[in-house]
């Protein structure tokens, strides 16, 4: 008959030692087996006399209860470590290159001219757009320029024929804004694509962006112009941003402003960006000029307006440091790849 | 606008710094776009004035010589030179001298290099300094000889205190041509510090004849001229001129010609009246004889239609009705305000002068200009309208200078035609409004200073004002035309800034950008970059893409004053563009996936404007994906990476696109498609570009897809708010079908054949299995689907979806000739 107490220390002995599910499973079939060592202690217990069986009967329960109860804690224990050994089989160089999905984005003159958008929508402007071969009409008479009037030299223009224009700018759709709307007041943006007749180098294109912006009203100010400027430089630039107002001349304002911006990149020290002035000019504005109310529909007397147009090519190359203006046209995914954060 | 502040300062005090003047100038319209210092260099203790006290031979060399220089110290310097207008011999020139240290321009460098002069021995004897060419100065390339300064220049002056200066380049806009002139400026200078105008009304001193008697002048044309003042000066003696005068016009960008003609340049920067001089001995009189035989006559009218005459720069010009003309007794003198002819300009042998200073309108002036495109100094300013009260002042300034400087004799009085008097503009102007426009609050006084600093006229009448225009302000008509005045002059520093306050205009529907904004989302989500390209461009590289064969140049709107032959024509497609992108972007690149949304141009017959629809084209082609180390060669894209985006694009507008097999110009005659919205309306096409395209493209061997679409179509078909369909709770019993259908079934019959036979049951069919080949029959193939049948309120048995699974094998069967694989 064996030893109840030597059984035990070897057994616990052995199962503590045991690393694997396999050698868990020898433990078992040695000790609690249907051929295990406690097994056949419990079968010989029918050989002792009566008086003794119960006894003995007893000690092989309660060690049968220590083994099993032990056994249960040493498979979970070796089936964590198992488990942990299976998942450290799986290491990787986490510094690997990820799977790149194909994505693509919009073009940094569409993510821009959705700031300027939103910006403006803020403050209650929506955008209208119109075409881009005008006639002469729009592109210049109605914005107070008749035929040879000295202020059309500002403008280079690409001529369709004598009487049709590449629009110059986004001008012309304030009249036709303002044509669509009268009497009601108004806030627009007029996004869209120009043309000049300019040679092109890295600070001119021939084709660019330019955003107009129109407010017509009872009450509208150059005070409210020059708020409405400021509050954009500041969203679009950093609140940290100020504005200069100074006189300019467009033949369609009455004032006309030249709005300026201190440099983001000096803060107003002076430098290449800036050319050595300490701002840079970010739009041309005024008030709408009183024969452009007329030519829109609406009674100068009753209502003022202010405009400005600003170029959106201007507005990327200053957010993102570009500093030659073709870069825009080439459609180098090099070039492109930078940008497009809004999708 | 050049500006030497010390001429503007003969007319203003100038009492800001220059950094102020600068601000100053430039808030108020007139921008400083540079600021040249000149003489910066010129050293104080190592530049002056100075005089030659002698010259001596040099022992050593025929060549050079050494003057003595008096430059105001007790002992005069000996210099070596080798300048050739220095003579041994010569004493009494004004020179500069500069000592050793002197910052000097190196005189025999091509480009502008500064070097410190050093004391040396040339030629075995000392020098301690040297006598300054121009370009050593850096007041121009004149290297031949040294400058020699005025007789009156004061000896040890240093020359930064002689001949130093500012310079302010100043960009003046139309609106602000009464600053083409140092007067002009000088008049804004005193308005903006509060200073006063220094300007008299010049004089001449006369003598001789009435100028009346000897020269008459007719206006045929006043419309076009409205003053011609005339002055007759005698006995002149061309010659150069004074050198402070000649230094002026340089410092102004002008070169000095001969004190004639120097003298009309001088006075018109300083006046901003352009004016001409006539060699009084070559104008015609009346009967066609010149003086003394008969006094000449100026007659201004229009140029008969193929008149010809030759101008200063000796080309000959046609004429037309447009162009205005002085003539003399027999023919054209001048393009009036343009430019003077040859036949009587002023030459060495000219004695006597008839000048000219006039009024021309500023179209007729402009019109001129433009037909012959002939510009100059003149026109620019004849061209942005020159007050006619310029004209007999600028004369009287002109006449004196040429009696002091060309000893002339000027006759007595200006002949005077002034037969269309500027009329006097006077605005009625309310200080309230204007207070209520700007959004400023300025006080009546204030503004009342102000227009008076410009030398308007107020007349203050209650709320109601009269401002009487100066002459001189041809630019001011209106009362928003003072507004502006009262702001840049009060200073746009201090207007304030407000937010707007008026009502809120009603809102419009944007909803087209917004389905333009969304696509730009889908496409970019799928994969694509955004392209932004030229309108302008070259027909004939999108001509092999244009749906119609025998499209021309007609076809294309065209500009007529391109920029080159390759950017002349407005594109009908965007394509040509993406695919010289893409034939770029392969240098670098495997993955070329992209996009682009813009106008196109199509001309409409009978229209004088083209159709400008919004387009919507995508270009896929390259490797599916960049190579990497998981995936080092990834496959190339097929006509089916295309089709998925817009299958995608399809889905997320809820458009319904469908392909149609059929060919397109340009593209693979077999791999095309027209592109249908709701299976009928056309929108586009997509497809691979032809081979052959691909090569005069210069693109690489790969499959290029490309597609175009109307935007207005795919946006007027957009489901902004799609309906929400139910989600099923019971589990989907999925089944597959594998059928035998004819090779002319399309997949999509098949599959809208089992969504019909399924209607009620189906939940989602996928082709998951295409094969052709044994054993399917030739003119067969074999499609496999997995059809999920599901209900929404209740689990189906599988007997319900056995009867499905059979009634659509016999629906496809007698419908399509499909037969169920075995």
């Amino acid at each position: 008959m064996a030893n109840l107490e030597d059984v035990q220390r070897r057994a616990l002995a052995e199962l503590a030692s045991a690393a694997d599910s396999e050698q868990l499973e020898a433990w078992r079939q040695k000790y609690l087996g249907r051929r295990g060592e406690l097994t056949l202690y419990m079968r010989s217990i029918g050989g002792l006399p009566a008086e003794e069986r119960p006894a003995a009967g007893e000690a092989g329960n309660n060690l049968r209860r220590l083994l099993e109860q032990s056994f249960a804690e040493r498979q979970e224990s070796v089936r964590q470590m198992e488990l942990a050994r299976s998942l450290q089989a799986e290491a990787i160089d986490v510094t690997l290159p990820g799977r790149r999905p194909v994505v693509g984005s919009i073009h940094p003159i569409t993510e821009t001219l959705r700031r300027i958008r939103d910006v403006f929508a803020q403050l209650g402007f929506e955008v209208f757009r119109s075409r881009e071969v005008e006639t002469d009409l729009y592109n210049f008479e109605l914005l107070n320029m008749p035929p040879h009037h000295p202020a059309r030299d500002m403008w280079d223009t690409f001529y369709i024929s004598e009487n049709v224009v590449l629009r110059t700018h986004t001008s012309p759709g304030q009249i036709h804004a303002m044509r669509a709307y009268c009497p009601e007041p108004i806030r627009v943006i007029l996004p869209g694509k120009c043309y000049r007749y300019e040679q092109v180098t890295a600070r001119h294109e021939s084709e660019f962006h330019q955003v107009e912006g129109l407010a017509v009203g009872h009450n509208i100010t150059l005070a409210d112009l020059k708020g409405t400027m400021t509050a954009f430089a500041k969203q679009m630039f950093g609140q940290e941003r100020t504005m200069r107002f100074r006189g300019g001349y467009f033949p369609f304002t009455e004032p006309s402003v030249e709005v300026d911006m201190d440099c983001a990149l000096c803060h107003g020290k002076g430098c290449r960006v800036c050319k050595n002035t300490g701002w840079v000019e970010i739009a041309g504005a005024g008030m709408v000029h009183p024969n452009v109310l007329r030519n829109g529909g609406y009674d100068p007397v009753a209502f003022s307006g202010f405009a400005f147009g600003m170029g959106v090519e201007r507005v990327a190359m200053l957010l993102h440091g570009i500093e030659d203006i073709r870069s825009f046209f080439t459609n180098d995914l090099r070039f492109l790849r930078q940008f497009g954060q809004l999708l | 606008m050049l500006v030497p502040l010390s001429w503007l300062k003969e007319y203003v005090e100038v009492t800001l710094s220059l950094e102020e003047l600068v601000a100053r100038l430039t808030l108020a319209g007139l921008e400083v776009a540079g600021i040249e210092r000149i003489g910066e260099t010129w050293s104080r203790e190592h530049v002056f004035v100075g005089q030659v006290l002698e010259v001596q031979p040099h022992p050593n060399a025929d060549r050079l010589t050494l003057p003595l220089v008096d430059y105001g110290r007790p002992q005069p310097l000996r210099v070596v030179t080798g300048a050739p207008n220095i003579h041994v011999g010569d004493r009494g020139q004004k020179v500069v001298l500069a000592l050793a240290g002197a910052r000097l321009i190196d005189g025999h460098s091509e480009e502008v290099r500064y070097v410190t002069l050093k004391p040396s021995k040339i030629r075995g004897v000392a020098s301690e300094g040297m006598v300054c060419s121009e370009k050593e100065l850096g007041l121009s390339d004149e290297h031949e000889g040294i400058l020699i300064l005025p007789d009156d220049a004061p000896v040890g002056m240093p020359l930064q205190d002689y001949l130093g200066d500012v310079v302010l380049d100043i960009e003046v806009t139309p609106n602000m041509a009464r600053c083409l002139s140092i007067i002009g400026i000088a008049r804004e200078v005193a308005a903006l510090t509060g200073q006063k105008l220094r300007l008299g009304e010049p004089e001449m001193e006369a003598c001789g004849e009435p100028a009346s008697t000897q020269a008459e002048v007719e206006i045929a044309d006043p419309d076009l001229c409205s003053r011609y003042c005339a002055a007759v000066i005698k006995g002149i003696k061309v010659g150069p001129s004074p050198f402070w005068m000649q230094r002026r016009l340089s410092l102004c960008g002008v070169r000095p010609i001969n004190n004639i003609v120097d003298i009309t340049n001088y006075v018109m920067l300083e006046w901003g009246q352009p004016l001409h001089a006539f060699d009084y001995n070559l104008l015609h009189g009346r009967g066609g004889q010149t003086p003394p035989a008969e006094k000449p006559l100026i007659r201004v009218r229009r140029a008969e239609a193929g008149e010809r005459m030759v101008t200063l720069d000796g080309q000959e010009r046609v004429l037309d009705r447009d162009i205005l003309l002085i003539t003399d007794g027999s023919g054209p003198v001048a393009v009036a305000g343009v430019m003077g002819g040859l036949h009587s300009e002023i030459t060495d042998e000219t004695r006597d002068v008839l000048l000219e200073a006039a009024a021309f309108d500023m179209l007729g002036n402009r019109i001129s200009s433009a037909r012959l495109k002939l510009a100059s100094e003149a026109s620019s300013r004849f061209g942005k309208g020159v007050p006619p009260s310029l004209a007999p002042r600028a004369a009287r300034r002109a006449a004196e200078l040429m009696r002091q400087l060309a000893g002339g004799q000027v006759q007595q009085g200006l002949i005077d035609n002034y037969p269309r008097p500027q009329p006097s503009v006077v605005v009625k102007m309310q200080p309230e409004r204007a207070r209520k426009v700007l959004g400023l609050d300025i006080g009546d006084d204030d503004m009342e200073r102000i227009l008076t600093s410009l030398e308007f006229a107020v007349r203050r009448d209650g709320d109601s004002w009269s401002v009487q225009v100066p002459d001189h302000r041809l630019d001011v008509s209106i009362e928003e035309d003072l507004y502006e005045e009262i702001a840049r002059v009060h200073g746009y520093d201090r207007l304030p800034a407000t937010l707007l306050r008026d009502e809120l205009p009603p809102q419009h529907d944007d909803s087209s950008l917004r389905g333009e904004e969304l696509v730009r989302n889908v496409l970019a989500a799928l994969g694509l970059q955004e392209a932004i390209s030229y309108s302008l461009g070259d027909w004939r590289l999108e001509e092999p893409l244009l749906p119609q064969e025998g499209l021309g140049t007609g076809d294309f709107v065209r500009v007529i004053n391109p920029l080159s032959a390759d950017r002349q024509w407005l594109r009908r497609s965007l394509l040509p563009r993406l695919l010289l992108a893409a034939r770029d972007n392969f240098h670098n690149d495997d993955v070329v996936r992209l996009f682009e949304i813009g106008r196109v141009f199509l001309p409409v017959e009978g229209s004088e404007l083209p159709e400008e629809p919004l387009r919507l084209a995508i270009l896929i082609a390259g490797l599916r994906e960049q190579p990497s180390w998981l995936v080092p060669q990834p496959e190339s894209v097929d006509f089916f990476d295309g089709k998925g985006v817009l299958d995608e694009l399809s889905r997320r507008l809820g458009l319904g696109l469908s392909l149609r097999a059929e060919p397109h110009r340009g593209l693979h005659p077999a791999r095309s498609a027209t592109v249908l919205l709701d299976g009928r309306e056309p929108v586009g096409f997509y497809g691979e570009l032809h081979p052959q395209l691909r090569s005069a493209y210069d693109l690489p061997d790969c499959r290029i897809c490309v597609g175009e679409f109307d935007m207005a179509a795919l946006i007027a078909a957009w489901v902004e708010h799609p309906q929400a369909r139910p989600v099923s709770r019971f589990p989907a019993v999925l089944q597959d079908m594998a059928l035998i259908v004819p090779d002319e079934v399309t997949e999509e019959q098949v599959e809208r054949g089992i969504w019909r036979a399924g209607k009620g049951v189906l939940a989602s069919v996928t082709l998951f299995d295409l094969y052709q080949g044994p054993p399917v029959p030739a003119g067969f193939r074999s499609l496999a689907f997995r059809l999920a049948y599901q209900l929404q309120d209740r689990l189906l048995s599988d007997e319900e979806v056995k009867q499905a699974h059979s009634r659509i094998a016999r629906s496809l069967a007698s419908e399509l000739g499909a037969r169920l694989r075995e």
